[in-house]
């Protein structure tokens, strides 16, 4: 049936030699691009753009994996992450931690345990809100979940302003512990580089890294590809799908979590409408790549965090949301399928 | 009005409430003027009898009417946009911001020496005047705007819409605020003037009597628009796209332009909006226009019924004096009275939180709102009463690569 009536967007034919050499060919710009961000920007707002892209890009996976496996827009996606950064700050000044510290071995556990409740957390919530918020709506019209979604968000936001001020910060603004010492740093030339954000980087790529192997070799993976690809067909073949929906979004809030704890890190403040604008530009980065498409979203992330640290260079740093969303209209406008093409149930 | 007309109140005999359906059925214009002028007559006098004199004074319930009158503009424009077409617009305080600036510009001193002109030097006393002209103005420029924002959107799927909409919502401010060489920036544009209207006395802060007839009027006005667009041929192509965007095509509409007229309407409606209520506040400044705004309106829409005019305007009226005057006097009594944990809750911050549940909550358990439009009502609940659930799971799956 999917075939009959709807043959204009069936999957594009996937030839070995078509993406691949296509894939080449955007490798090469994007090389190019970067070397001459680098020489335009220096070292130092490079490696700023890298950090802040690692973040958006682990947001932005968020948003494509469960666009590709029901495809709905998240908007809380953006304000789960703006939770993740609440979570992350609740739990390390609960347990004492308010300044950077210096012992390697303490920091890793710290660290360690930081990320993994965070994401833990955040990934049960997200579960949460797809049960209580979107899954009852999975047959209706396709405007009800989309509403239900914006609803979500401004509750997340609103119990973020209420709720923190009881363990004795926020309720709007809030310093986020800067346990990772920001003052040691690589000297690289003339620049020096923050350590802190060479782990960020790390960290982020691990994690993408991570994701690509467990969508693509595990029994899991393959039943979230297989439910993006025909919900009804995986059914039949004794896929769980409410499990596997329910998994998409424990993984996608999990790494928006940890986007929170990445942020807080690097910038030490946290704010309660912060994930409105960074879920907007993430969004906008998931486009970019090709919605659906993990790799996309997470190569979407860093360019936008090079526009965003580009315009703030060129001395444009308060239109720098502008340009972003001018950067979406154009890319809808020009290559509504992104940068990666059009690979919605190819890749959870 | 039809609101009156079609509420179920207890009828004295069914004979005359029958009598009185078949009547604004057909004369939809008179019922809608003759209920707004109604209307208009009942709200002050409510106003003035006890237990509502106790929240504020009549002049205060008055100007929150106009007021609320503005958002009731906002709703019917965002219902044609939201509920008529099912194109979901999160950023439609833009086109609100947008109507605002215009009459900034063209009734302010600071604006016209931006724009190279003198209104006040031209028209004297009488410069109120230009209010009229600005009313088609505002909602043109809004309308222009709508339409460069849905041309290279409409022709995507639907939720690229709201994430556009929702970017478009956040840009416009900041565009407002950081081109500060033409906008004055946070400062805003002051010093903004007040309408003129022969025989309707002065409009000021002090007297919210004029404001409130000129808000009935335009209320009434879009109204007959609306409700005759919607009840023409074009009317029924939007609906048909809000059910089945590929039918509708397959029968000859041309989505594009049908779904790109829906938003420019709605903008301008917007863009009216905008108009009056800055010809009331005289002041322009970008942080009016946050997000908050096009939210508010969205949960008017949603809670009243989407697709249903009357109904959004009464969710819009009540939602917006419950905020202003419901929650406003539980903080103040709280606080009054002491109560431990209460006084310490800012009930206006918790609006918003209310709207996220209502939001939710209305879609989980009756999406078609508290006033429901029939055809609506029926396609919100389809696949929950159909017993072909899976031909809905089915066709479902197949929109997802077509739409």
């Amino acid at each position: 049936m999917t075939a009959t009536t709807a043959p204009t967007e069936a999957p594009v034919s996937r030839s070995l030699s078509g993406p691949q050499s296509q894939v080449a060919g955007l490798a090469a710009v994007l090389g190019v691009l970067l070397v001459v961000a680098f020489l335009w920007m220096g070292p130092q707002q490079f490696v700023n753009a890298l950090t802040l892209g690692a973040i958006y890009a682990l947001i932005a996976i968020g948003y494509t994996m469960v666009y590709g496996i029901i495809e709905l827009i998240n908007f809380a996606h953006g304000d789960v992450f703006m939770v993740g950064t609440f979570v992350s700050l609740g739990f390390l000044t609960q347990l004492g931690f308010n300044a950077a510290i210096n012992d390697p071995v303490l920091l890793t556990v710290v660290l360690a345990a930081d990320f993994a409740f965070t994401m833990v957390v955040l990934g049960i919530a997200g579960m949460a809100i797809e049960r209580v918020a979107y899954r009852p709506l999975r047959n209706a019209p396709r405007l009800a979940p989309l509403i239900t979604a914006i609803g979500v968000s401004f509750i997340l936001q609103n119990l973020v302003q209420g709720v923190p001020p009881y363990f004795g910060f926020g309720p709007f603004n809030a310093n986020s512990p800067q346990i990772f010492p920001t003052d040691i740093a690589v000297e690289i030339g003339n620049a020096s580089i923050p350590v802190l954000s060479l782990f960020i980087i790390v960290v982020a790529l691990a994690m993408m890294i991570g994701l690509q192997l467990f969508v693509g070799r595990t029994r899991i993976g393959r039943a979230m590809r297989s439910t993006a690809l025909d919900r009804d067909a995986a059914s039949l073949m004794g896929v769980n799908i409410n499990r596997t929906i329910a998994i998409t979004f424990f993984i996608g809030s999990a790494l928006a979590g940890a986007a929170g704890v990445t942020f807080g890190l690097q910038y030490g403040v946290t704010n309660s409408g912060l994930g409105f604008q960074a879920g907007l530009k993430a969004f906008t980065a998931a486009v970019l790549g090709g919605i659906g498409n993990t790799v996309g979203a997470a190569l979407g992330g860093f360019i936008i965090g090079f526009i965003e640290v580009g315009a703030a260079v060129a001395g444009f740093n308060s239109w720098g949301p502008a340009i972003v969303f001018g950067t979406l209209v154009v890319v809808l406008v020009f290559r509504p399928s992104g940068l990666l093409g059009q690979q919605v149930g190819e890749r959870a | 009005m039809t609101a009156v007309t079609d509420l179920p109140t207890p009828a004295p005999a069914p004979g005359i409430r029958e009598r009185v359906r078949t009547f604004s059925g057909r004369h939809r214009s008179t019922t809608i003027l003759v209920g707004m002028a109604v209307i208009g007559l009942v709200l002050p006098l409510i106003a003035s009898v006890p237990p509502f004199t106790s929240f504020q004074t009549q002049t205060a319930w008055i100007d929150g009417f106009a007021n609320a009158g503005i958002f009731v503009l906002l709703a019917i424009g965002l219902n044609l946009v939201v509920g008529v077409a099912g194109l979901l617009d999160l950023g439609y305080a833009a086109f609100f911001a947008i109507g605002s600036y215009a009459y900034a510009y063209a009734a302010s001193p600071y604006g016209n020496q931006i724009l190279g002109i003198d209104v006040a030097a031209a028209l004297g006393p009488a410069v109120g005047i230009v209010f009229w002209p600005m009313l088609i103005i505002g909602a043109f420029v809004a309308a222009v705007f709508g339409i460069l924002l849905g041309a290279p959107t409409l022709r995507l799927r639907g939720d690229y819409l709201a994430i556009v909409t929702l970017g478009f919502g956040e840009i416009v401010p900041i565009v407002f605020r950081e081109a500060a060489t033409v906008t004055n920036g946070t400062n805003g544009i002051g010093g903004i003037y007040r309408p003129w209207v022969p025989g309707l006395g002065t409009f000021s802060a002090i007297n919210p009597i004029p404001y409130y007839i000129v808000t009935l009027g335009l209320v009434a006005v879009v109204l007959i628009f609306a409700y005759r667009l919607v009840e023409s041929r074009v009317g029924r192509a939007w609906e048909a796209i809000r059910e089945d965007e590929l039918a509708a095509a397959a029968n000859g509409i041309n989505t594009v332009t049908t779904k790109l007229l829906a938003f420019a309407l709605g903008a301008s409606t917007a863009g009216i909006a905008g108009v009056l209520n800055t010809a009331k506040l005289t002041v322009v400044s970008p942080d009016q226009f946050t997000f908050t705004i096009s939210f508010t309106v969205l949960a008017m829409v949603v809670l009243g019924g989407m697709g249903n005019f009357w109904g959004v305007g009464v969710g819009a009226f009540v939602i917006y004096t419950i905020n202003n005057v419901v929650l406003h006097s539980l903080n103040q009594f709280f606080d009054a009275m002491q109560v431990p944990i209460l006084m310490d809750i800012d009930f206006l911050q918790l609006q918003f939180l209310l709207y996220g549940l209502a939001l939710v909550g209305m879609m989980l358990l009756r999406p078609e709102g508290l006033f429901p439009n029939n055809r609506r009502k029926r396609e919100l609940h389809a696949d929950m009463t159909d017993p072909s659930a899976d031909e809905m799971l089915s066709t479902e799956s197949t929109e997802e690569g077509s739409r």
